[in-house]
């Protein structure tokens, strides 16, 4: 039963909300029409709402700090769900053919309209693997990183409209180009921790993007460069449709490709050595680490997906222009990371399709995307900081004679 | 000589208001060391309650002193709520947690804060009534500087001797001295911790919102953007100061406003934005502690 104390709790904090938000949500003014609209239906959802909510939100810390408390006697972390089907060869297996099998037909089935947004969700995809490496395994927060996703972007329509490049010859140089860009913004933040590195990489994004805006002999300014050219296939160019059936193609072929390489790095010397600095830089230090290198291939390995990224965007839309590169693109990505899980590799791919696919089939919500993505921060980090799909830590167990001491 | 002047006391106005942002910053990261990235958002939350409530007092056709005086009271009033129920949501149950997870949780707050705004009010530039008359005896200088700049410019350092008042004399401002240095320490001296903190909160909340009233009477525009880059620029300042310092904020944040006052009326105003963060990049690399800062000893 509910008792009467926390009833009286919650009758407390709805009031404090209903003040909170009086004058934001109740009043709006027209100052040109000088007009004042009371709207006192939003108080009376308001109040309803977070008496409701309060509840739960009481209900979730609670379990919270249960879970705490059990890890801290030492009893056994249960794995979730998601990690247990992961484990599992018997459900992963066919889980991944018949996966599989959707994404190679998934053209065919669909119209040309879900081909569209799939290989943005694709996109997306790979840009949250390549962060993932940055924030999620070596715990650097960079706020920044749709800069390289930019630079990738604009290699391919600059070096294609002034050299007349093909697709093929700038895929890589745009992966090339954002791993320099990586390079150069990891020199002079080697030395930063934490905060500080999330304030000048989110900093670098917005240079990046007021030089592209500003300077319009190089970049035409904020009319951006139309008529891109799509990929060719073996030298023939195709009609739009068959194009976008081809680009689809090239995403997945991408994806797996990011997948299979960011996952031989996690389990590589430098991945180790990732994970070690994002645990702690000290001790990471005292190992032998060159902390210097470690940072610096992550975030040049990480810029260069979000490089590749870009020309992938330029190819499928045609068309580029500063206003597709702002720091709510990098924050969208970030929550992609953090949704899925950070550092785990399947967390970050369906985190991805969850973030870029519902808004676009829940349209009618489409205005209330980036008030979810921030509720969805806090409440991630507050209730599951681990994601939807935690990454596991290797855990090595001492299994001989017993009286073996508990505590490794 | 004359632009030299105007541009120089243009750096000081802007200055200021960085600087009553940049005390907010400042003060949390010196208790809970973490970058409050909503705090820009409860400048501008600020700046909204003040624009609703002169709406609705001029339409009850009061007096504009009296408007000023309400507006700004109700104003500060409710940046310190929100400031106090930020902490208490997205912050509090942090506190043992990585960093990295308090800092998105903050992005987040940010991020939520600004769409509420959004959605609640509009997208649209509303202006802001100039409620800051022009003094007669400024006539004479009006060509370098403006009755509203030198409100500002009072205004800021009325709050900064309160501030320092209370920081250094009272019983408060010892247990905050005390929180920053050591925690656990302080609690074990029977300091509430978590009082402190909502104090603490609350207080760059208040100088964040007497922040907001005052550059959106002086500019006479505000969104809901507003607060997000200004929170960036104040955080700079911060940083540039040495973060955690109070007189270093106070510093930096001149610094930076001359630095852009000069750039922009020297060099070129396309690229305003771009000054401060090439500044921010050229301090960590060279001073990472800031002006005044301590450097700190990092330990596993």
């Amino acid at each position: 039963m509910i008792k009467f104390s926390e009833i009286k709790k919650s009758l407390w904090v709805s009031l404090w909300f209903m003040f909170l938000t009086f004058p934001v949500m109740v009043i709006r003014v027209n100052t040109i029409e000088n007009v004042i609209e009371w709207r006192w239906e939003n108080m009376i959802f308001i109040g309803v709402g977070s008496f409701l909510f309060s509840f739960v939100w009481r209900y979730l810390l609670k379990q919270k700090e249960y879970g705490l408390k059990r890890a801290e006697e030492g009893g056994d972390i249960r794995p979730s769900l998601a990690q247990r089907i992961l484990r599992d060869r018997k459900i992963f297996a066919p889980a991944l053919t018949v996966v599989g099998i959707f994404a190679l037909l998934f053209p065919y089935v669909f119209s040309l309209y879900q081909t569209n947004i799939m290989i943005s969700a694709l996109i997306f995809v790979m840009l949250g693997l390549g962060l993932n490496i940055v924030v999620g395994l070596a715990g650097l927060l960079d706020l920044g990183y749709v800069a390289f996703y930019a630079v990738g972007a604009y290699a391919y329509a600059l070096l294609n409209y002034h050299f007349g490049l093909s697709f093929w010859i700038l895929l890589p140089v745009g992966g090339a180009l954002g791993m320099l860009f990586g390079i150069l913004l990891g020199f002079p933040v080697l030395r930063l921790r934490g905060d500080y590195l999330a304030i000048v990489t989110l900093g670098f994004g917005e240079i990046i993007r007021l030089i592209l805006e500003n300077w319009n002999e190089f970049s035409f300014g904020p009319s951006g460069i139309s008529n891109i050219p799509r990929p060719s296939f073996f030298g023939m160019s195709l009609s739009v449709h068959d194009s976008t059936i081809f680009i689809y193609y090239i995403m997945i072929a991408l994806c797996i490709f990011t997948i299979f390489v960011v996952n031989r790095l996690q389990d590589s010397r430098i991945g180790r050595a990732w994970i070690a600095l994002r645990e702690d830089e000290v001790a990471c230090q005292a190992m032998g680490i060159d902390k210097a290198k470690t940072k610096l291939t992550a975030f040049a390995l990480g810029a260069t997906w979000a490089g590749m990224g870009g020309v992938m965007f330029a190819a499928k839309t045609t068309f580029v222009n500063p206003a597709s590169f702002t720091i709510w693109e990098s924050i969208i990505i970030l929550c992609i990371v953090v949704l899925g899980g950070m550092g785990s590799v399947v967390g970050v791919i369906i985190g991805a399709l969850i973030l870029i696919l519902l808004p676009e089939y829940l349209r009618a919500f489409s205005e209330y995307r980036m008030l979810m993505f921030g509720i969805l921060l806090v409440v991630m980090m507050v209730f599951r900081p681990g994601g939807i799909v935690s990454d596991v830590r290797r855990i090595y167990k001492f299994e001989g004679s017993g009286g073996a001491g508990k505590d490794a | 000589m004359d632009y030299f002047l105007e541009l120089f006391l243009g750096g000081l106005t802007r200055g200021s208001i960085y600087a009553l942002i940049a005390l907010g910053y400042t003060m949390v990261y010196g208790i809970i060391e973490l970058i409050n990235f909503a705090h820009g958002e409860i400048y501008m939350i600020g700046a909204f309650t003040a624009l609703i409530v002169i709406s609705v007092l001029t339409m009850m056709g009061m007096n504009t002193i009296a408007i000023l005086v309400i507006a700004g009271f109700i104003a500060v009033i409710y940046s310190c709520a929100y400031g106090y129920t930020v902490e208490k949501i997205a912050y509090k149950p942090l506190r043992r947690a990585p960093r990295l997870s308090a800092l998105i949780s903050a992005i987040g707050m940010s991020l939520f804060l600004q769409n509420y705004v959004l959605l609640a009010q509009t997208s649209d530039f509303l202006p802001f009534p100039n409620l800051i008359p022009d003094f007669t005896f400024m006539e004479p200088y009006a060509h370098i500087i403006s009755s509203a700049e030198v409100v500002i410019l009072i205004t800021t350092t009325i709050v900064m001797i309160l501030l320092t008042v209370l920081i250094k004399f009272t019983k408060m401002g010892k247990a905050m001295r005390a929180t920053s240095q050591d925690k656990d320490m302080a609690r074990l001296v029977g300091i509430d911790v978590d009082r402190v903190i909502s104090v603490t909160f609350v207080l760059g909340s208040a100088t964040a919102a007497i922040g907001g009233v005052l550059i959106a009477s002086h500019v006479g525009m505000i969104n809901f953007y507003i607060g997000f880059i200004a929170g960036i620029k104040a955080f700079v300042a911060a940083v540039l100061g040495g973060i955690g310092s109070i007189p270093g904020a106070v510093l930096g944040s001149f610094v930076l406003g001359w630095t852009e006052s000069f750039a922009t009326g020297y060099v070129s105003s396309d690229y305003e934005d771009v000054f401060a963060f090439v500044f921010l990049v050229l301090i960590l690399i060279f001073r990472p502690a800031g002006i005044l800062g301590r450097t700190e000893k990092h330990t596993v």
